[in-house]
Protein backbone atom coordinates (compact mmCIF):
# COMPACT_ATOMS: atom_id res chain seq x y z
CA UNK A 1 0.00 0.00 0.00
CA UNK A 2 1.19 3.19 -0.98
CA UNK A 3 2.42 5.63 2.22
CA UNK A 4 -0.07 8.34 2.40
CA UNK A 5 0.77 11.74 4.81
CA UNK A 6 -1.37 10.79 6.96
CA UNK A 7 -0.01 7.62 7.60
CA UNK A 8 2.71 9.32 9.67
CA UNK A 9 0.54 10.58 12.32
CA UNK A 10 0.71 9.00 15.60
CA UNK A 11 -2.09 8.27 17.89
CA UNK A 12 -2.03 10.84 20.83
CA UNK A 13 1.65 11.91 19.73
CA UNK A 14 3.03 15.47 19.01
CA UNK A 15 1.36 15.59 15.40
CA UNK A 16 -2.33 13.88 16.31
CA UNK A 17 -3.93 17.00 15.70
CA UNK A 18 -2.04 18.72 12.63
CA UNK A 19 -3.97 18.41 9.20
CA UNK A 20 -2.08 16.50 6.43
CA UNK A 21 -2.57 16.84 2.66
CA UNK A 22 -4.77 14.24 0.38
CA UNK A 23 -2.92 12.93 -3.05
CA UNK A 24 -4.66 15.58 -4.92
CA UNK A 25 -2.94 18.45 -2.96
CA UNK A 26 0.19 17.05 -2.91
CA UNK A 27 0.24 16.06 -7.01
CA UNK A 28 -0.56 20.11 -7.25
CA UNK A 29 2.43 21.02 -5.51
CA UNK A 30 4.45 19.81 -8.26
CA UNK A 31 2.35 19.85 -11.27
CA UNK A 32 3.89 22.18 -13.50
CA UNK A 33 0.88 23.63 -15.34
CA UNK A 34 -0.79 24.69 -12.10
CA UNK A 35 2.65 25.62 -10.19
CA UNK A 36 3.31 27.97 -13.12
CA UNK A 37 -0.14 29.56 -12.69
CA UNK A 38 0.77 30.01 -8.74
CA UNK A 39 4.14 31.14 -9.69
CA UNK A 40 2.20 34.24 -11.58
CA UNK A 41 0.18 35.20 -8.42
CA UNK A 42 2.41 34.60 -5.76
CA UNK A 43 4.61 36.96 -7.79
CA UNK A 44 1.86 39.75 -8.43
CA UNK A 45 1.71 39.24 -4.51
CA UNK A 46 4.84 39.25 -3.21
CA UNK A 47 5.52 42.43 -5.79
CA UNK A 48 2.58 44.21 -3.97
CA UNK A 49 4.12 43.75 -0.47
CA UNK A 50 7.39 44.62 -1.38
CA UNK A 51 6.12 47.87 -2.91
CA UNK A 52 4.22 49.04 0.04
CA UNK A 53 7.29 48.05 2.18
CA UNK A 54 9.84 51.09 0.60
CA UNK B 1 34.76 66.18 1.05
CA UNK B 2 32.71 63.44 3.99
CA UNK B 3 33.29 60.22 4.19
CA UNK B 4 31.02 57.84 5.11
CA UNK B 5 32.90 54.34 6.86
CA UNK B 6 30.17 51.31 6.59
CA UNK B 7 31.59 48.35 8.82
CA UNK B 8 30.36 44.92 7.37
CA UNK B 9 29.43 43.74 3.99
CA UNK B 10 26.85 41.51 3.70
CA UNK B 11 23.22 42.45 2.53
CA UNK B 12 22.58 45.09 4.77
CA UNK B 13 25.85 46.72 4.65
CA UNK B 14 26.70 46.33 0.87
CA UNK B 15 23.13 47.69 0.42
CA UNK B 16 24.04 50.78 2.07
CA UNK B 17 27.66 50.81 0.63
CA UNK B 18 26.90 50.54 -3.19
CA UNK B 19 23.70 53.03 -3.03
CA UNK B 20 25.21 55.36 -0.98
CA UNK B 21 28.34 55.37 -3.67
CA UNK B 22 26.11 56.13 -6.22
CA UNK B 23 24.26 58.93 -4.68
CA UNK B 24 27.12 60.29 -3.68
CA UNK B 25 28.92 59.82 -6.57
CA UNK B 26 32.94 61.09 -6.10
CA UNK B 27 32.61 63.93 -4.99
CA UNK B 28 32.36 62.10 -1.51
CA UNK B 29 34.14 58.65 0.07
CA UNK B 30 32.57 55.87 0.94
CA UNK B 31 34.24 53.43 2.82
CA UNK B 32 34.05 49.50 3.41
CA UNK B 33 35.44 47.41 6.06
CA UNK B 34 35.18 44.10 6.27
CA UNK B 35 36.84 41.28 7.26
CA UNK B 36 35.57 38.69 4.38
CA UNK B 37 37.11 38.71 1.03
CA UNK B 38 34.09 37.42 -0.56
CA UNK B 39 30.11 38.19 -0.71
CA UNK B 40 28.03 35.58 0.20
CA UNK B 41 24.01 35.29 -0.51
CA UNK B 42 23.55 33.48 2.77
CA UNK B 43 19.99 32.22 1.96
CA UNK B 44 21.66 29.62 -0.61
CA UNK B 45 23.94 28.21 1.74
CA UNK B 46 21.10 25.85 2.81
CA UNK B 47 22.02 24.30 -1.41
CA UNK B 48 25.73 23.99 -0.20
CA UNK B 49 25.23 21.92 2.87
CA UNK B 50 23.41 19.20 0.86
CA UNK B 51 25.95 19.14 -2.32
CA UNK B 52 23.55 21.00 -4.47
CA UNK B 53 25.41 23.82 -5.00
CA UNK B 54 28.95 25.07 -4.69
CA UNK B 55 30.52 27.34 -2.46
CA UNK B 56 31.41 29.41 -5.35
CA UNK B 57 28.02 29.34 -6.76
CA UNK B 58 27.03 31.30 -3.61
CA UNK B 59 30.40 34.01 -3.27
CA UNK B 60 32.36 36.38 -4.65
CA UNK B 61 35.51 38.52 -4.37
CA UNK B 62 33.95 42.08 -3.21
CA UNK B 63 37.34 44.24 -4.65
CA UNK B 64 36.49 44.04 -7.91
CA UNK B 65 32.92 45.33 -7.37
CA UNK B 66 34.17 48.07 -4.68
CA UNK B 67 36.26 49.25 -7.40
CA UNK B 68 34.19 49.43 -9.90
CA UNK B 69 31.98 51.27 -7.60
CA UNK B 70 34.48 53.59 -6.44
CA UNK B 71 33.91 52.49 -3.04
CA UNK B 72 37.40 52.20 -0.98
CA UNK B 73 37.22 48.99 0.46
CA UNK B 74 39.26 47.54 4.09
CA UNK B 75 39.32 43.93 4.35
CA UNK B 76 39.52 44.20 8.19
CA UNK B 77 37.51 43.89 11.16
CA UNK B 78 36.42 46.77 13.14
CA UNK B 79 37.55 47.07 17.08
CA UNK B 80 36.51 49.98 18.22
CA UNK B 81 34.41 52.93 17.52
CA UNK B 82 35.76 56.28 18.83
CA UNK B 83 32.85 58.79 18.31
CA UNK B 84 34.39 62.05 19.77
CA UNK B 85 37.70 61.43 18.60
CA UNK B 86 40.80 61.58 20.55
CA UNK B 87 42.71 63.61 23.06
CA UNK B 88 44.31 65.22 19.93
CA UNK B 89 41.70 65.06 17.40
CA UNK B 90 38.23 65.66 17.58
CA UNK B 91 36.96 63.74 14.48
CA UNK B 92 35.85 60.60 15.25
CA UNK B 93 37.23 57.34 13.86
CA UNK B 94 36.94 53.65 14.01
CA UNK B 95 40.16 51.11 14.78
CA UNK B 96 40.53 47.92 12.58
CA UNK B 97 42.63 45.11 12.02
CA UNK B 98 43.21 44.05 8.72
CA UNK B 99 42.32 40.46 7.91
CA UNK B 100 43.93 40.79 4.10
CA UNK B 101 46.97 38.24 3.43
CA UNK B 102 50.18 40.00 4.14
CA UNK B 103 48.94 42.44 6.38
CA UNK B 104 47.02 40.35 9.20
CA UNK B 105 47.10 42.08 12.38
CA UNK B 106 47.84 45.70 11.25
CA UNK B 107 46.20 48.09 13.09
CA UNK B 108 44.70 50.82 11.21
CA UNK B 109 42.31 54.34 12.39
CA UNK B 110 40.06 55.04 9.63
CA UNK B 111 38.17 58.33 10.15
CA UNK B 112 34.79 59.53 9.28
CA UNK B 113 31.76 61.78 9.33
CA UNK B 114 29.32 59.02 9.03
CA UNK B 115 29.02 55.72 10.27
CA UNK B 116 27.15 52.78 9.48
CA UNK B 117 27.15 49.69 11.57
CA UNK B 118 26.14 46.47 9.87
CA UNK B 119 28.72 44.50 10.81
CA UNK B 120 26.17 41.25 11.14
CA UNK B 121 26.56 39.36 14.28
CA UNK B 122 29.07 37.37 16.23
CA UNK B 123 28.30 33.46 15.33
CA UNK B 124 28.19 32.56 19.25
CA UNK B 125 28.80 28.90 19.06
CA UNK B 126 30.47 29.47 22.68
CA UNK B 127 27.50 29.86 24.14
CA UNK B 128 26.68 26.22 24.24
CA UNK B 129 29.51 24.11 25.59
CA UNK B 130 30.38 21.44 23.18
CA UNK B 131 28.40 23.60 20.03
CA UNK B 132 32.01 25.29 19.58
CA UNK B 133 33.99 28.01 21.33
CA UNK B 134 35.68 31.44 20.48
CA UNK B 135 37.15 30.22 17.74
CA UNK B 136 33.95 29.18 16.29
CA UNK B 137 32.29 25.85 15.41
CA UNK B 138 32.90 22.33 17.54
CA UNK B 139 33.58 19.11 15.98
CA UNK B 140 30.25 17.32 17.40
CA UNK B 141 27.70 19.25 14.56
CA UNK B 142 27.61 21.12 11.43
CA UNK B 143 26.78 24.59 10.27
CA UNK B 144 25.29 25.95 7.09
CA UNK B 145 26.05 29.87 8.85
CA UNK B 146 28.63 30.26 6.09
CA UNK B 147 29.33 28.76 3.03
CA UNK B 148 32.37 27.27 4.01
CA UNK B 149 30.58 25.80 6.78
CA UNK B 150 28.06 24.65 4.18
CA UNK B 151 30.43 22.75 2.79
CA UNK B 152 31.52 21.03 5.48
CA UNK B 153 28.26 20.09 6.21
CA UNK B 154 27.77 18.70 2.72
CA UNK B 155 30.70 16.54 3.67
CA UNK B 156 29.20 15.00 6.92
CA UNK B 157 25.76 14.23 4.72
CA UNK B 158 27.10 12.23 1.78
CA UNK B 159 29.35 10.03 4.73
CA UNK B 160 26.09 9.75 6.43
CA UNK B 161 23.79 9.00 2.97
CA UNK B 162 27.30 5.97 2.44
CA UNK B 163 26.75 4.58 5.74
CA UNK B 164 22.50 4.61 5.38
CA UNK B 165 23.21 3.02 1.45
CA UNK B 166 25.61 0.31 3.42
CA UNK B 167 22.78 -0.46 5.79
CA UNK B 168 23.11 1.24 8.93
CA UNK B 169 20.32 3.63 10.45
CA UNK B 170 21.42 7.58 10.64
CA UNK B 171 19.52 10.03 12.95
CA UNK B 172 19.53 13.20 11.96
CA UNK B 173 19.08 16.60 14.60
CA UNK B 174 18.49 20.04 12.61
CA UNK B 175 17.41 23.24 14.86
CA UNK B 176 18.53 25.59 17.07
CA UNK B 177 21.30 25.03 19.63
CA UNK B 178 20.42 27.04 22.67
CA UNK B 179 17.58 28.78 23.85
CA UNK B 180 17.91 32.27 22.64
CA UNK B 181 18.66 31.57 18.71
CA UNK B 182 17.19 33.68 16.16
CA UNK B 183 17.05 32.04 12.24
CA UNK B 184 14.94 29.12 12.20
CA UNK B 185 13.95 29.70 8.95
CA UNK B 186 17.21 28.44 7.93
CA UNK B 187 17.60 25.19 9.82
CA UNK B 188 13.68 24.91 8.73
CA UNK B 189 15.22 24.84 5.17
CA UNK B 190 18.03 22.62 5.60
CA UNK B 191 15.97 19.56 7.86
CA UNK B 192 13.90 19.63 4.59
CA UNK B 193 16.03 19.79 1.98
CA UNK B 194 17.96 17.09 3.86
CA UNK B 195 14.40 14.89 3.52
CA UNK B 196 14.84 16.00 0.13
CA UNK B 197 18.29 14.70 -0.18
CA UNK B 198 17.46 11.08 1.41
CA UNK B 199 14.63 10.72 -0.87
CA UNK B 200 16.90 10.94 -3.97
CA UNK B 201 19.18 8.82 -2.77
CA UNK B 202 16.81 6.15 -2.27
CA UNK B 203 17.44 6.15 1.64
CA UNK B 204 15.06 8.19 3.29
CA UNK B 205 13.68 4.25 5.09
CA UNK B 206 16.69 4.42 7.03
CA UNK B 207 16.77 7.80 7.99
CA UNK B 208 15.07 8.81 11.27
CA UNK B 209 15.00 13.15 11.36
CA UNK B 210 13.73 15.09 14.18
CA UNK B 211 13.75 19.02 14.78
CA UNK B 212 14.90 20.85 17.71
CA UNK B 213 14.00 23.82 18.63
CA UNK B 214 13.46 27.75 20.88
CA UNK B 215 10.11 27.72 19.59
CA UNK B 216 7.37 27.72 21.73
CA UNK B 217 5.24 26.31 19.16
CA UNK B 218 6.01 25.25 15.66
CA UNK B 219 5.76 27.92 12.80
CA UNK B 220 7.03 30.76 15.33
CA UNK B 221 9.73 31.46 13.08
CA UNK B 222 10.94 33.79 16.03
CA UNK B 223 8.01 36.53 14.75
CA UNK B 224 5.43 35.40 17.06
CA UNK B 225 4.39 32.89 14.03
CA UNK B 226 1.91 34.09 11.66
CA UNK B 227 -1.54 33.91 10.44
CA UNK B 228 -2.02 33.66 6.56
CA UNK B 229 -5.44 34.12 4.67
CA UNK B 230 -5.86 31.05 3.21
CA UNK B 231 -9.22 29.03 1.50
CA UNK B 232 -11.07 31.92 3.38
CA UNK B 233 -9.59 31.12 6.53
CA UNK B 234 -6.78 32.89 8.80
CA UNK B 235 -4.82 29.93 9.29
CA UNK B 236 -2.20 29.88 11.97
CA UNK B 237 1.42 29.24 10.68
CA UNK B 238 1.63 25.98 13.65
CA UNK B 239 -0.61 24.48 11.75
CA UNK B 240 0.66 24.85 8.10
CA UNK B 241 4.05 23.73 9.92
CA UNK B 242 2.81 20.42 11.73
CA UNK B 243 1.02 19.05 8.56
CA UNK B 244 4.34 19.81 6.73
CA UNK B 245 6.51 18.14 9.45
CA UNK B 246 3.93 15.57 9.66
CA UNK B 247 3.44 15.07 5.61
CA UNK B 248 7.62 14.40 5.26
CA UNK B 249 7.07 12.46 8.93
CA UNK B 250 9.89 14.56 11.08
CA UNK B 251 9.22 14.48 14.61
CA UNK B 252 9.76 17.50 16.40
CA UNK B 253 10.56 18.60 20.31
CA UNK B 254 9.99 22.32 20.95
CA UNK B 255 10.59 25.00 23.32
CA UNK B 256 14.05 23.56 23.92
CA UNK B 257 17.24 25.46 25.29
CA UNK B 258 20.03 23.11 23.80
CA UNK B 259 22.10 23.86 26.82
CA UNK B 260 25.28 21.01 25.96
CA UNK B 261 26.01 18.57 23.00
CA UNK B 262 28.91 16.38 23.28
CA UNK B 263 29.57 13.26 20.14
CA UNK B 264 26.36 11.77 18.95
CA UNK B 265 24.16 13.56 22.06
CA UNK B 266 22.67 17.20 22.96
CA UNK B 267 20.89 17.57 26.07
CA UNK B 268 18.50 20.10 26.36
CA UNK B 269 16.31 21.85 28.96
CA UNK B 270 12.23 22.41 27.75
CA UNK B 271 9.84 25.15 29.03
CA UNK B 272 8.09 22.84 31.53
CA UNK B 273 11.76 22.52 33.09
CA UNK B 274 12.36 19.00 32.46
CA UNK B 275 15.68 18.27 31.08
CA UNK B 276 16.54 15.53 27.98
CA UNK B 277 18.49 14.24 25.79
CA UNK B 278 18.83 13.81 22.38
CA UNK B 279 21.30 11.19 20.18
CA UNK B 280 22.27 12.07 16.83
CA UNK B 281 24.51 10.50 13.81
CA UNK B 282 24.55 13.92 11.98
CA UNK B 283 23.40 17.26 13.88
CA UNK B 284 22.77 21.42 12.30
CA UNK B 285 22.48 23.26 15.09
CA UNK B 286 22.17 27.35 14.44
CA UNK B 287 24.08 28.70 16.96
CA UNK B 288 22.75 32.36 18.92
CA UNK B 289 23.93 35.62 17.86
CA UNK B 290 25.84 38.46 19.62
CA UNK B 291 27.27 41.42 18.40
CA UNK B 292 30.54 41.27 17.01
CA UNK B 293 32.23 43.14 20.34
CA UNK B 294 33.11 46.39 18.53
CA UNK B 295 34.08 48.84 21.71
CA UNK B 296 33.45 52.22 22.17
CA UNK B 297 35.98 54.80 23.43
CA UNK B 298 35.32 58.80 24.79
CA UNK B 299 37.51 61.10 23.64
CA UNK B 300 39.34 60.97 27.27
CA UNK B 301 39.81 57.02 26.55
CA UNK B 302 37.26 55.98 28.67
CA UNK B 303 34.80 52.45 27.89
CA UNK B 304 31.40 53.78 26.92
CA UNK B 305 30.26 50.56 25.17
CA UNK B 306 27.62 50.54 27.47
CA UNK B 307 26.55 53.67 26.57
CA UNK B 308 26.42 52.72 22.72
CA UNK B 309 25.74 49.19 22.75
CA UNK B 310 23.20 47.08 24.30
CA UNK B 311 24.45 44.46 26.96
CA UNK B 312 24.20 41.75 23.61
CA UNK B 313 27.05 44.05 21.73
CA UNK B 314 24.16 45.06 19.19
CA UNK B 315 24.21 49.19 18.80
CA UNK B 316 21.83 51.23 20.69
CA UNK B 317 19.48 52.97 18.01
CA UNK B 318 16.28 54.63 18.05
CA UNK B 319 13.95 51.84 19.85
CA UNK B 320 12.37 52.16 23.03
CA UNK B 321 14.63 49.99 25.06
CA UNK B 322 12.04 50.54 28.07
CA UNK B 323 8.90 49.02 26.65
CA UNK B 324 9.12 46.41 29.71
CA UNK B 325 6.62 43.17 30.04
CA UNK B 326 4.98 41.84 27.15
CA UNK B 327 1.67 43.40 27.62
CA UNK B 328 3.15 46.47 27.41
CA UNK B 329 4.79 45.93 23.63
CA UNK B 330 4.03 48.58 20.66
CA UNK B 331 4.42 48.36 17.22
CA UNK B 332 5.78 51.90 18.03
CA UNK B 333 8.62 50.56 20.42
CA UNK B 334 10.61 49.29 16.94
CA UNK B 335 13.29 51.39 15.78
CA UNK B 336 12.48 54.00 12.58
CA UNK B 337 15.81 55.76 11.83
CA UNK B 338 18.43 53.48 12.71
CA UNK B 339 20.47 56.56 14.36
CA UNK B 340 21.87 55.94 17.45
CA UNK B 341 20.73 58.36 20.42
CA UNK B 342 23.77 59.20 21.53
CA UNK B 343 26.54 59.64 18.28
CA UNK B 344 24.01 61.59 15.81
CA UNK B 345 26.21 60.63 12.98
CA UNK B 346 26.15 56.59 13.65
CA UNK B 347 23.76 53.99 12.45
CA UNK B 348 22.86 50.72 13.07
CA UNK B 349 21.10 48.06 10.66
CA UNK B 350 20.85 44.38 9.39
CA UNK B 351 21.20 42.49 12.74
CA UNK B 352 23.46 44.80 14.02
CA UNK B 353 20.85 47.08 15.17
CA UNK B 354 19.37 46.12 18.86
CA UNK B 355 15.90 45.46 19.05
CA UNK B 356 14.00 47.10 21.75
CA UNK B 357 12.63 42.99 22.47
CA UNK B 358 11.70 39.98 20.96
CA UNK B 359 8.45 39.71 18.75
CA UNK B 360 8.14 36.46 19.95
CA UNK B 361 6.22 36.60 23.90
CA UNK B 362 9.23 36.14 25.84
CA UNK B 363 8.92 32.67 28.04
CA UNK B 364 11.33 30.83 30.51
CA UNK B 365 11.35 27.55 32.02
CA UNK B 366 10.59 27.22 35.56
CA UNK B 367 13.94 26.85 36.38
CA UNK B 368 14.38 30.61 35.23
CA UNK B 369 16.20 29.76 31.57
CA UNK B 370 14.92 32.12 29.06
CA UNK B 371 13.62 30.01 26.09
CA UNK B 372 12.33 32.23 23.50
CA UNK B 373 13.38 33.23 19.99
CA UNK B 374 15.29 36.29 19.26
CA UNK B 375 13.93 39.18 16.28
CA UNK B 376 15.24 38.27 12.93
CA UNK B 377 16.19 41.39 11.16
CA UNK B 378 17.96 39.18 7.58
CA UNK B 379 16.93 39.18 4.19
CA UNK B 380 14.46 41.84 2.73
CA UNK B 381 14.43 44.06 6.08
CA UNK B 382 17.91 44.40 6.40
CA UNK B 383 18.05 45.37 2.93
CA UNK B 384 15.75 47.97 3.15
CA UNK B 385 17.11 48.99 6.40
CA UNK B 386 20.52 49.46 4.70
CA UNK B 387 19.18 51.31 1.60
CA UNK B 388 17.34 53.90 4.21
CA UNK B 389 20.15 54.39 6.22
CA UNK B 390 21.73 55.10 3.13
CA UNK B 391 19.11 57.56 2.13
CA UNK B 392 19.47 59.67 5.80
CA UNK B 393 22.86 59.88 5.24
CA UNK B 394 23.64 61.15 1.69
CA UNK B 395 20.88 63.17 2.61
CA UNK B 396 22.50 64.78 5.59
CA UNK B 397 25.90 65.40 3.87
CA UNK B 398 24.64 66.71 0.43
CA UNK B 399 21.98 68.69 1.42
CA UNK B 400 23.24 69.54 5.37
CA UNK B 401 23.52 67.82 8.66
CA UNK B 402 19.39 69.00 9.26
CA UNK B 403 18.18 66.93 6.38
CA UNK B 404 15.01 64.88 7.74
CA UNK B 405 15.69 60.93 8.33
CA UNK B 406 14.10 58.43 6.25
CA UNK B 407 12.34 55.75 8.26
CA UNK B 408 11.62 51.88 7.52
CA UNK B 409 10.27 50.70 11.00
CA UNK B 410 9.90 46.62 10.67
CA UNK B 411 6.63 47.33 12.38
CA UNK B 412 5.49 48.93 9.26
CA UNK B 413 7.28 47.03 6.11
CA UNK B 414 6.46 43.74 5.24
CA UNK B 415 8.96 40.78 4.10
CA UNK B 416 8.75 38.16 1.21
CA UNK B 417 9.92 35.10 2.47
CA UNK B 418 10.75 32.22 0.44
CA UNK B 419 11.96 28.64 2.36
CA UNK B 420 13.50 26.02 0.28
CA UNK B 421 11.88 22.37 1.45
CA UNK B 422 13.92 21.28 -1.75
CA UNK B 423 15.78 21.58 -4.64
CA UNK B 424 14.76 20.23 -8.04
CA UNK B 425 13.58 21.90 -11.53
CA UNK B 426 10.70 20.04 -11.21
CA UNK B 427 10.79 18.28 -8.41
CA UNK B 428 11.63 20.85 -5.66
CA UNK B 429 9.25 22.89 -3.51
CA UNK B 430 9.44 26.17 -1.22
CA UNK B 431 6.75 27.59 0.93
CA UNK B 432 6.80 31.48 -0.68
CA UNK B 433 5.27 33.48 1.99
CA UNK B 434 4.45 37.00 2.79
CA UNK B 435 4.08 38.76 6.11
CA UNK B 436 2.84 42.21 6.84
CA UNK B 437 3.84 43.78 8.79
CA UNK B 438 7.24 41.98 10.05
CA UNK B 439 6.29 43.18 13.67
CA UNK B 440 2.75 42.31 14.36
CA UNK B 441 0.19 45.74 15.41
CA UNK B 442 -2.57 44.32 17.64
CA UNK B 443 -3.46 48.03 17.87
CA UNK B 444 -4.04 48.34 14.12
CA UNK B 445 -4.55 44.78 13.59
CA UNK B 446 -6.20 43.37 16.39
CA UNK B 447 -6.28 39.06 16.71
CA UNK B 448 -3.88 38.33 14.69
CA UNK B 449 -1.39 41.72 14.49
CA UNK B 450 -0.97 41.50 10.65
CA UNK B 451 -2.53 42.40 7.69
CA UNK B 452 -4.21 39.08 6.17
CA UNK B 453 -4.60 40.71 2.99
CA UNK B 454 -1.12 40.85 2.32
CA UNK B 455 0.22 37.96 4.72
CA UNK B 456 -0.16 34.62 2.68
CA UNK B 457 1.82 31.60 2.17
CA UNK B 458 1.73 28.21 0.67
CA UNK B 459 3.82 25.28 -0.92
CA UNK B 460 5.20 24.53 -4.44
CA UNK B 461 7.32 23.90 -6.93
CA UNK B 462 6.45 27.70 -7.59
CA UNK B 463 8.31 28.65 -4.59
CA UNK B 464 11.56 26.79 -5.47
CA UNK B 465 11.35 28.59 -8.71
CA UNK B 466 11.33 32.11 -7.39
CA UNK B 467 14.20 30.76 -4.40
CA UNK B 468 16.39 30.10 -7.78
CA UNK B 469 15.26 32.96 -9.18
CA UNK B 470 16.09 35.10 -5.98
CA UNK B 471 19.41 33.70 -5.78
CA UNK B 472 20.25 34.80 -9.71
CA UNK B 473 18.54 37.98 -8.92
CA UNK B 474 20.21 38.83 -5.84
CA UNK B 475 23.75 38.17 -7.00
CA UNK B 476 23.54 40.36 -10.17
CA UNK B 477 22.19 42.75 -7.65
CA UNK B 478 25.05 42.52 -5.52
CA UNK B 479 27.82 42.66 -8.22
CA UNK B 480 26.41 46.05 -9.61
CA UNK B 481 25.40 44.36 -13.19
CA UNK B 482 23.39 46.31 -15.22
CA UNK B 483 19.90 47.17 -13.69
CA UNK B 484 21.09 46.30 -10.22
CA UNK B 485 19.30 49.39 -8.75
CA UNK B 486 15.73 47.96 -10.34
CA UNK B 487 15.58 45.14 -8.19
CA UNK B 488 14.03 45.57 -4.65
CA UNK B 489 15.96 44.74 -1.79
Amino acid sequence: MEKKPEHNIKAYGNNFTTMTPGPFAVKMRTCVIWQFLRFLAINIKMIVVVRKSH
Amino acid sequence: MARLVVLGGGVSGHTAATFAAKWLGSAHEVVVVTPNAKWNWIPSNIWVGVGEMSKEEVTFDLAPVYAKAGIIYHQAKALGIHPEGNETSDKPYVVVESTEAGKVGKIENIEYDYLINATGPKLNFAATPGLGDANGLGEFTVSVCTADHAVHASHELQKCIEKMRKGERQKFLVGTGHGMCTCQGAAFEYIFNIEHELNKAGVRNMADLKWISNESFLGDFGVGGLHMNTMGFAVSSKIFAESLYTERNIDWVIGAHVNKVEAGKAHYELLDGTMGEESFDFAMLIPPFAGVGLKAISKTGEDITTTVFAPNGFMKVDANYNAGSYENWKASDWPKTYQNPTYKNMFACGIAFAPPHPISKPMSSPNGTPITPTPPRTGMPSGIMGKVVAQSVCDRILHGADAPLHEASMAHMGAACVASAGKGLFTGTAAAMTIYPVVPDFEKYPGTGRDLDYTFGEIGLAGHWIKHILHHLFIWKAKLKPGWTLIPE
